[in-house]
């Protein structure tokens, strides 16, 4: 009975968000995802490590469905979030996409205002009733992604026309607008220098704090930076999941050992 | 341990507001979906009226109602070392009256035009060419004239009061008359290719159209093949990346947005006006559809030019050939497939072209059927038009053949395209 | 004559290219070191006797007509031309060339035929002239090509030098063209502001161009008002785009965002026969079909219309125009980066609304420069509307009138007998000017666009 409570005290700060069981995804005839088993626990930040192709950011594409836009691909296993299977008929994509939003390797601001950007998926969603909700809502994103100090005079100027930081900065902002319950990120800094990568990666760590984060990237220096756990992708295999402290210091797989001291890249 | 109390709102996304809204959302979508496909499928329809209106109105010139007549050659009438100068007009009227013993010279006129105006010329004909007929009787089909071909196709009713038909109750059943004695036929219309044009509608082909068609064709590609590409090649390969090459390239695509009938006032002006060229020659029409044509065929040849690989152009250089030398004889052979491709959709926009040609005089009436480039002619397109203006029902549905052959030709054209681009398609 | 200098010319090259070979060949036979080798000597010698000799023939064979009528005209006896105007004079001369061409009418004045067979006579002066002149041409330019042939010449730089001179004014042709449009309808146009005074043209509310061609002929005394006429095509055009342009948007929208890979491949195939189909096909079915379509349900309606209504010129345009609309935006949503669509799918748009408020606000531009060119293509169309708009120009905005556009009047100003001293022919270009000015802005406007947008995303 002890035992029972304790680790249900356990789960209840390190609780699981996303349970993904037997993921394989097929591009047309290519076997790109073999076979994954993850976890990944709530307000968190749980960082996909791998070579290139190795399939990390296809798996990624799983957790919100953004692999049903490529006609070609094939997605079979069960991914749960919240304990409820997002590939079940009666699970909407489009609502799904508000609950696990995404930012992308480049920074893609659609080309009207920042205001507009932010102010995107609340309005799709419906989530506000008034204007002022709605500005609200479009300031906090921004204070969230720490652009509102540098922006907050000029909301009606295109967001194209930012720094490649801050662009990426207003794309996390625009995820966060819709208050997600698991944000994705796909090698958010590869476009950045590293002022900017600095900047975004201390905000990743703030963003825990509201919800899971994942995030796909190359840098092993940055997933031992930002994240608590980390998986290894190799060839379409989830190789290793754990403890960032563990896989990177104590790898148990050779294959992780090797593409940590830069064997395989 | 972070505080979870400050975590942001979450929405009840399975609440029953944001289901309502997810449908409403998705009707919307559906609703763009169903405007998209109704817009492609109006489209589509449209093509489809078109096409069968336009088809269903050139069946009705597939077959031409033929009357079969056995007309005596008088001996008396037809000299036999000049059976061309006989009065075959008074001998076809001879033989309208001997059919219809009782009817008045008036009532003999208006019988006599059952017959097509034609019909004395082909009698002629086959005695010019068969003089041992003289004095026999000459058994021969001949068309009749349009109103009574209207009438046999059923598109002049009977039903419609006399006074509003073209033919009147007397003319109907003389034609009767010749029905019931089995002389009417219907065979299949086969002068509607061989003739040239005629102000009769029974007797009017495409032949001359056609043949000018060709010349005019012929002209064009000619003129703006070998010089679309030689500028193709100059811009694409030597020309320097300067003001004047950029001023040539702007050129070239405002050109091919000029509208084709500037293109007539220019021939109209220049080539008539200026320098005397013969109005409606089918040479003047390729001239000015190869000025026409040249930014297509420029514009296809560079793309062509362009997908060679550079591999091929850095190996000829590498065995010291001229840069000449490698366009002429690497890149350019591999890129004729997509030139002569491009060449050839050019043509067939060329072939369909009016408005210039109307402005060059190739809309005259012209029976005969040209025998060089430099004789005035009709071509396809004018000759529709032509047809299209003539007020005689029987042009109706003479116009609709005329487009379905024009459509033909481009069909044949487009789909000689394609063939090409198959067959020689290389993947680098 | 023709044929005979010709064959001069083709024989003079050909045998040009055989001496120049052998000259090379035997100076390598020699044991000297060719630069260049014996071909290229002699495509030299080919292309230096020629080219010119080519040209000049070219020249000659336009302008040998011409100038012997002009030489008949001059040599006619004093006092026959005294108080003609110009079109009689040209009457006169087209008479004689007529008789000189042996088409006979009648019995014309001796002068005339006596004229007939001063032009017959310079004609073939002319034509031996011109042999002669071709033969001495190429003879000079064989002496010379021959001359050149040395161990030394770089006859493959010569050869070399002379084909990209052709090529650059072959491609001068485009260049020539623009200008010979400019200019003619400038010349043209000019003789017309003489007649016309120019603020007449363009501010003018009256088009009624059927004036008297002879003194005696009866008719209105001409109108050259433009603002009616082109009123008329703004109508058209109107009608055109109202109906083509949420078509070919809609179109398009659903091929780019919708339409299942086989989908697209049949229906983009099928929507670009629309736009291969001749202009006059359109314009015949307007007066076979949707004319008398339009009449019926107006008369169902209790109305009755005029046979050639405006609706039905620019509703049969607008089919013409719906791939074009299309394809232009088509190809400027497809220049859309997918990174848009992503960000916009990953917010949990929908697709429409992907589509709607981000891909096509960011297609705009380029969607602006294909609907600008349709607008110019509309403006310019010419079979559709003489064929299925009328020939009165009307002071009206009802699409269920008859209205008349610029390109109908070019076209039933010149069908026919064209004399270029007659305000009435000489309005055609004045039209055409209008006309090729407008049409030549929009499109320098949209290409400007649609290339500002290409950037934008590259």
């Amino acid at each position: 009975m002890e035992d029972l409570r304790l680790m249900e005290r356990v789960a209840d700060t390190t609780r699981t968000k996303i349970t993904a069981r037997g993921v394989q995804v097929y591009y047309g005839e290519k076997h790109a995802l073999k076979d994954v088993d993850v976890d990944i626990l709530d307000k968190t930040v749980t960082a996909f490590i791998g070579p290139s192709g190795c399939g990390k950011s296809t798996f990624l594409r799983c957790l919100n469905r953004m692999n049903d836009t490529v006609a070609s691909a094939r997605v079979s296993g069960t991914i749960l979030l919240d304990g409820e299977d997002i590939y079940d008929r009666g699970v909407d994509p489009v609502q799904l996409r508000a609950r696990v939003g995404m930012v992308f390797q480049k920074p893609n601001p659609f080309p009207k205002s920042i205001y507009e950007n932010v102010a995107y998926g609340p309005r799709i969603h419906g989530l506000t009733r008034s204007k002022a909700e709605l500005d609200a809502i479009v300031e906090a994103s921004l204070r969230k992604a720490a652009l509102w100090n540098e922006v907050k005079d000029r909301l009606a100027d295109t967001g194209t026309g930012l720094s490649g930081g801050q662009q990426q900065r207003l794309c996390i902002a625009r995820a966060v607008a819709t208050h997600p319950e698991v944000l994705l990120m796909d090698e958010p800094c590869s476009a950045l220098d590293p002022i900017a990568t600095a900047q975004v990666e201390e905000l990743i760590d703030e963003l825990r704090a509201h919800f899971s984060v994942v995030i796909v990237t190359h840098s092993m220096q940055q997933a031992a930076r930002v994240s608590q756990r980390t998986a290894f992708f190799h060839l379409g295999n989830l190789v290793e999941y754990g403890e960032t402290g563990q896989v990177f210091t104590n790898p148990k797989d050779p294959r992780t050992e090797s593409y940590i001291t830069g064997r395989i890249g | 341990m972070t505080d979870i109390s400050a975590q942001a709102p979450q929405f009840d996304w399975k609440s029953s507001g944001f289901t309502a809204r997810l449908q409403a959302r998705r009707r919307s979508e559906l609703w763009l979906r169903g405007l998209g496909l109704g817009a492609i499928g109006l489209a589509l329809l449209m093509l489809a009226i078109m096409l069968t209106s336009i088809v269903g109105s050139a069946l009705g010139a597939l077959r031409q109602t033929h009357v079969t007549i056995s007309v005596p050659i008088p001996a008396d009438q037809v000299d036999p070392a000049d059976p061309f100068s006989a009065n075959w007009r008074r001998i076809m009227q001879n033989y309208v009256a001997s059919l219809y013993p009782e009817a008045s010279a008036a009532e003999l006129r208006e019988l006599g035009g059952i017959l097509s105006k034609g019909a004395q010329f082909m009698v002629r004909e086959a005695v010019v060419e068969d003089p041992s007929l003289i004095g026999q009787t000459l058994t021969i089909s001949v068309p009749v004239s349009d109103p009574f071909d209207q009438l046999a196709k059923g598109f002049i009713k009977r039903e419609t009061p006399e006074n509003e038909r073209r033919v009147n109750d007397a003319q109907i059943a003389a034609f009767d008359v010749l029905d019931k004695a089995g002389l009417i036929s219907q065979p299949i219309n086969w002068g509607l290719l061989t003739n040239g044009d005629s102000r009769f509608p029974e007797l009017a082909g495409l032949r001359g159209a056609a043949v000018g068609t060709f010349y005019l064709l012929l002209t064009c590609f000619v003129l703006s093949f070998p010089v679309g590409i030689a500028a193709a090649i100059y811009l694409e390969e030597f020309a320097p990346k300067n003001r004047l090459s950029d001023f040539i390239e702007v050129n070239i695509n405002n050109l091919a947005a000029v509208p084709s009938v500037v293109f007539g006032l220019l021939a109209l002006a220049v080539f008539l006006n200026w320098f005397g060229l013969p109005r409606g020659a089918p040479i003047v029409g390729g001239l000015t559809l190869a000025l026409m044509s040249l930014p297509t065929i420029i514009i296809a040849t560079r793309a062509a030019l362009k997908a060679v690989p550079p591999s091929i152009r850095e190996a000829a250089l590498g065995i010291g050939a001229s840069h000449q030398q490698v366009i002429f004889h690497h890149v350019l052979p591999l890129a004729m497939p997509g030139i002569l491709t491009g060449t050839i959709l050019a043509m067939a926009q060329a072939i369909g072209e009016t408005a210039p040609l109307l402005l060059i005089g190739m809309n005259a009436f012209i029976t005969s059927i040209p025998t060089s480039p430099l004789e005035s002619a009709t071509t396809l397109p004018t000759q529709i038009f032509i047809w299209a203006d003539s007020p005689e029902r029987g042009f109706v549905s003479r116009t609709s053949a005329g487009i379905v052959v024009l459509l033909v030709a481009l069909v044949a054209m487009n789909g000689l395209a394609i063939y090409l681009r198959r067959k020689f398609e290389r993947r680098w | 004559m023709t044929l005979v200098a010709f064959s001069i010319l083709f024989a003079a090259a050909l045998g040009g290219y055989i001496l120049n070979r052998m000259a090379a060949d035997r100076i390598r036979k020699g044991g000297a070191r060719l630069h260049s080798l014996s071909g290229f000597h002699g495509m030299y010698s080919a292309l230096v006797v020629g080219l010119p000799g080519l040209f000049l023939l070219t020249i000659w064979l336009i302008l040998q007509g011409p100038v012997s009528e002009n030489l008949m005209m001059s040599g006619l006896p004093d006092g026959v031309l005294d108080g003609l105007d110009a079109g009689k004079i040209a009457l006169i001369r087209s008479e004689i060339t007529q008789i000189a061409n042996g088409n006979v009418f009648g019995t014309p004045d001796p002068w005339k035929i006596e004229a007939a067979e001063r032009l017959i006579s310079l004609n073939a002066a002319g034509d031996r002239l011109m042999v002669v002149s071709v033969a001495l041409l190429v003879l000079a330019g064989l002496v010379y090509a021959r001359s050149r042939v040395s161990s030394e010449f770089r006859a493959r730089h010569g050869v070399e030098a002379i084909i990209l001179g052709l090529m650059v004014g072959c491609s001068g042709m485009a260049v020539v063209t623009t200008a010979g449009i400019v200019f003619s309808l400038i010349y043209e146009s000019w003789a017309f502001f003489e007649l016309i005074p120019l603020q007449d043209f363009l501010f003018g509310l009256n088009w009624e161009p059927q004036i008297a061609i002879r003194a005696d002929q009866v008719a209105g005394a001409g109108a050259f008002g433009v603002i009616p006429v082109f009123l008329g095509t703004l109508v058209i055009m109107t009608v055109a785009l109202v109906i083509a342009v949420p078509i070919g948007l809609f179109a398009a929208i659903y091929l780019n965002e919708f339409a299942a890979a086989r989908t697209r491949n049949i229906v983009k195939p099928l929507l670009e026969i629309l736009s291969g189909i001749p202009t006059i096909v359109y314009g015949f079915f307007a007066i076979l079909t949707v004319a008398p379509f339009l009449r019926e349900m107006a008369a169902g309606a209790g109305l009755t219309i005029s046979p050639n209504t405006a609706l039905a010129g620019g509703g049969v345009m607008a089919i013409m125009l719906i791939p074009f609309i299309s394809s232009f935006t088509d190809d400027a949503l497809a220049a859309v980066p997918q990174s848009l669509r992503d960000g916009s799918l990953a917010l949990g748009a929908t697709r429409g609304e992907t589509m709607l408020k981000v891909l096509f606000p960011a297609a705009i531009p380029g969607i602006v420069g294909g609907v600008l060119l349709a607008v110019s293509r509309a403006i310019g169309e010419t079979m559709i509307v003489v064929m299925a708009a009328g020939l009165i120009a009307k002071l009206t905005i009802n699409p269920l009138d008859s209205v008349t556009t610029v390109t109908v009047q070019i076209v039933t100003l010149l069908i026919g007998d064209t004399e270029f001293d007659n305000p009435k022919t000489l309005a055609a270009f004045a039209l055409g000017m209008l006309l090729f000015v407008i049409t030549l802005g929009i499109n320098i406007l949209a290409l400007r666009i649609v290339r500002k947008y290409r950037e934008l995303y590259d």
